[in-house]
């Protein structure tokens, strides 16, 4: 009997555990994130790695620590792709047994190659269960981005706070005991209508703002100190575009289409560098009245992609900010600086 | 009765405090060193400003701005607590209201604010590490063994300041031992930190900026006039440095506290406050919340850091 620990990103431990329970008797960990985790993945990490880096090697030494013996890791299209290999020798090196698998290389999905590691993994795997719960994963996956969707533009004009953060945590709760397509697409339904009922305020004028940048910063709370949240707080809605449905199912035929459309950029730029800038081109475009940049600090791609954003967004007048996020913990300085600019983003628009 | 407003500024390394008229004059003003301590330094300054005040003013209004706004904001009873960059921008223009272009160099902060007619158009603050700010300055001087005050005037004097890695201050510090073992002048030693600092801001912050004039500058580092030239030669523009340009946080926020005036009456009286915070990580589930409880007169004002209410009964 083996176990399974892999990394956190966002609510998607709900989806994953799901299909990892219905696929095999192996015992899966919950993967967190908290202060003990990114203490312990920053003190065994090297200084000027990213930080994603460092969350998900905290939290895979709190699955080692209980008892896992198989992890799981998912590679990027930049230099995260080589990070399941090195976090294998660090924590190798610190002596813990067990034997890691990277499913997703270099950014590619291949299907094949994870159903193969899959069935490594556990011989006892059938292909008609992983296809029928991955297609039920996969769907919740969008079903629980489409709900992340709304309340992003929605959250900071609840007339209760707190409302939308209850209803959703039910709803993931009930997700991750579904029964199967069907219950699922019926929970979906009803807990939209619910998602609709919620009671808001929200202005005719109200300012709108786009969130890109790097994808685990993005979409770990634990890792951009809720800056959702913090945004919201003023009365804010938020569009953001990075999410699992979108790196897995969408991306690779709209880079082909953006690198079509923006005729200065030649090149994919690595990661989601490309689709960053076109987004702030989409953004300008659509009215938005600010943009939200948020990257771990040395993220290449987004480094280099940083001086296009700011002259798209110059072209257009729209303001930018760019956050860089490391493991700190205090949240102080950057509540100032959202602050600063939802002033900023005010004035401009009583003007 | 004439009626006063109190604003007060608590950065990492000074605490500032102005209190004002109804006509933005200001009629009291005191710069102290904050030395880790904000609510001691907040009453200590408090208490200055109090003994400047004649009294035949009542306090109307009382704002709070710096990195420490929120603690002091909960001490001091009041709810315009702002940020720095609102803040500078609203002090600064009612002083000046042509301003294109505010640097500011403070302690852990540097920022560029934009303006255009009395309106922030576009700012930027210095991200992750505190490069190229005073207390970088300040722990220098203290190395080289020389008075912070006395930093400027020696910069001056010299006519060929060294040439400084003007990235990152643990680049910066090395090359300064090194410079320094190797037998260059203080005098040039301290003249290139000075324009270190002026291209350090100017990369990091200023970056993709189109600097336009008039240009202000203020924040602690303002007073160093080696900072200033350097900021003149590099620039090619000519930079205005109000007398008060320590100071203008502080009023920006005073001026902003008028806007909230009611009907309450503040007091000057805080110096018998009794104000604790009491640090704890919360164990009820697996987030382990840092928890900071804040205690005014021995009762339970507020609590920061919590994600559940389950972190404050603990």
């Amino acid at each position: 009997m083996h176990t399974i620990a892999f990394p956190k990103l966002a609510d998607y431990d709900i989806p994953a555990m799901y299909l990892f329970r219905h696929i095999t008797d192996y015992k899966i960990i919950k993967p967190i994130i908290n202060l003990n985790t990114m203490e312990t993945g920053s003190k065994h990490s090297p200084d000027f790695v990213c930080a994603p880096f460092k969350y998900t090697l905290g939290s895979l030494i709190n699955g080692l620590e209980n008892g896992a013996d198989i992890l799981l890791q998912f590679g990027g299209g930049c230099r995260y792709g080589y990070y399941a290999s090195l976090q294998e020798e660090i924590l190798k090196n610190l002596g813990y047994k067990f034997k890691m698998y990277n499913l997703v290389t270099a950014g590619h999905t291949d299907i094949k190659r994870i159903y193969r590691l899959i069935k490594e993994i556990d011989p006892s795997i059938k292909l008609r269960r992983v296809f029928r719960y991955g297609v039920i994963a996969l769907t919740m996956v969008k079903y629980m981005d489409n709900i992340d969707d709304y309340i992003r533009e929605n959250i900071g004009f609840e007339c209760e706070r707190g409302s939308f953060i209850k209803l959703k945590k039910k709803m993931l709760n009930d997700f991750s005991k579904c029964r199967g397509l069907f219950h699922l697409r019926r929970l979906y339904r009803k807990y939209k209508k619910e998602f609709k009922k919620i009671e808001i305020d929200k202005p005719k004028d109200y300012i709108k703002v786009g969130l890109i940048g790097e994808l685990y910063t993005l979409m770990e709370d634990n890792a951009n100190y809720e800056i959702e949240y913090e945004l919201a707080k003023h009365g804010i809605a938020i569009k953001r575009f990075t999410n699992v449905t979108y790196l897995l199912l969408k991306k690779r035929k709209k880079v082909r289409k953006y690198l079509k459309k923006m005729k200065n950029i030649k090149y994919r730029l690595g990661a989601d560098a490309l689709d960053n800038i076109y987004h702030t081109e989409y953004l300008c475009k659509k009215g938005y009245d600010g943009i939200v940049h948020i990257k771990s600090s040395f993220c290449t791609p987004e480094i280099g992609a940083m001086p296009l954003i700011n002259k798209v967004a110059k072209d257009y007048d729209v303001p930018v900010i760019f956050f860089s996020f490391d493991t700190n913990t205090s949240k102080v300085g950057v509540e100032t600086r959202i602050e600063a600019f939802v002033d900023m983003l005010k004035m401009k628009k009583e003007m | 009765m004439k009626k006063c407003y109190l604003g007060v500024d608590i950065g990492s390394i000074s605490t500032k405090g102005v209190v004002i008229d109804d006509n933005n004059n200001i009629i009291a003003k005191e710069y102290i060193w904050t030395e880790g301590n904000p609510v001691g330094a907040v009453k200590k300054l408090v208490g200055i400003l109090k003994s400047q005040v004649s009294d035949e003013y009542i306090l109307k209004g009382i704002g709070t701005t710096g990195s420490a706004r929120k603690l002091i904001g909960l001490m001091l009873g009041t709810d315009v607590v702002k940020n720095e960059i609102t803040a500078h921008a609203v002090g600064t223009t009612s002083l000046y209201p042509s301003v294109r272009t505010i640097l500011e160099i403070g302690g852990q902060d540097s920022k560029i604010i934009m303006l255009n007619n009395g309106i922030i158009t576009d700012y930027a603050m210095n991200t992750l590490c505190a490069a190229g700010t005073g207390a970088f300055l300040s722990s220098q001087a203290k190395r080289i063994g020389v008075d912070i005050n006395e930093f400027g005037d020696m910069a001056l004097d010299s006519n060929n300041p060294v040439k400084i890695a003007a990235r990152c201050t643990v680049f910066a510090e090395s090359d300064l031992i090194h410079k320094a073992q190797s037998g260059y002048e203080i005098k040039d030693i301290v003249a290139g930190l000075c324009r270190s600092i002026v291209l350090n801001y100017l990369n990091n912050v200023g970056k993709g900026k189109r600097i336009k004039g008039p240009i202000i500058f203020q924040g602690g580092v303002s007073k160093n006039k080696g900072v200033v030239k350097y900021f003149k030669e590099v620039l090619g523009e000519d930079i205005i440095v109000d007398e008060n340009s320590h100071l203008l946080g502080a009023l920006g926020i005073a001026i902003i506290s008028k806007k909230y005036e009611s009907d309450k009456v503040y007091s000057f009286d805080v110096s018998d406050i009794s104000f604790i915070t009491k640090g704890h990580e919360c164990s009820g589930c697996s987030n382990n919340c840092e928890v900071l409880k804040i205690y005014k007169n021995d009762e339970m004002i507020d609590a920061w850091g919590n994600r559940c209410p389950r972190g404050v009964n603990s």
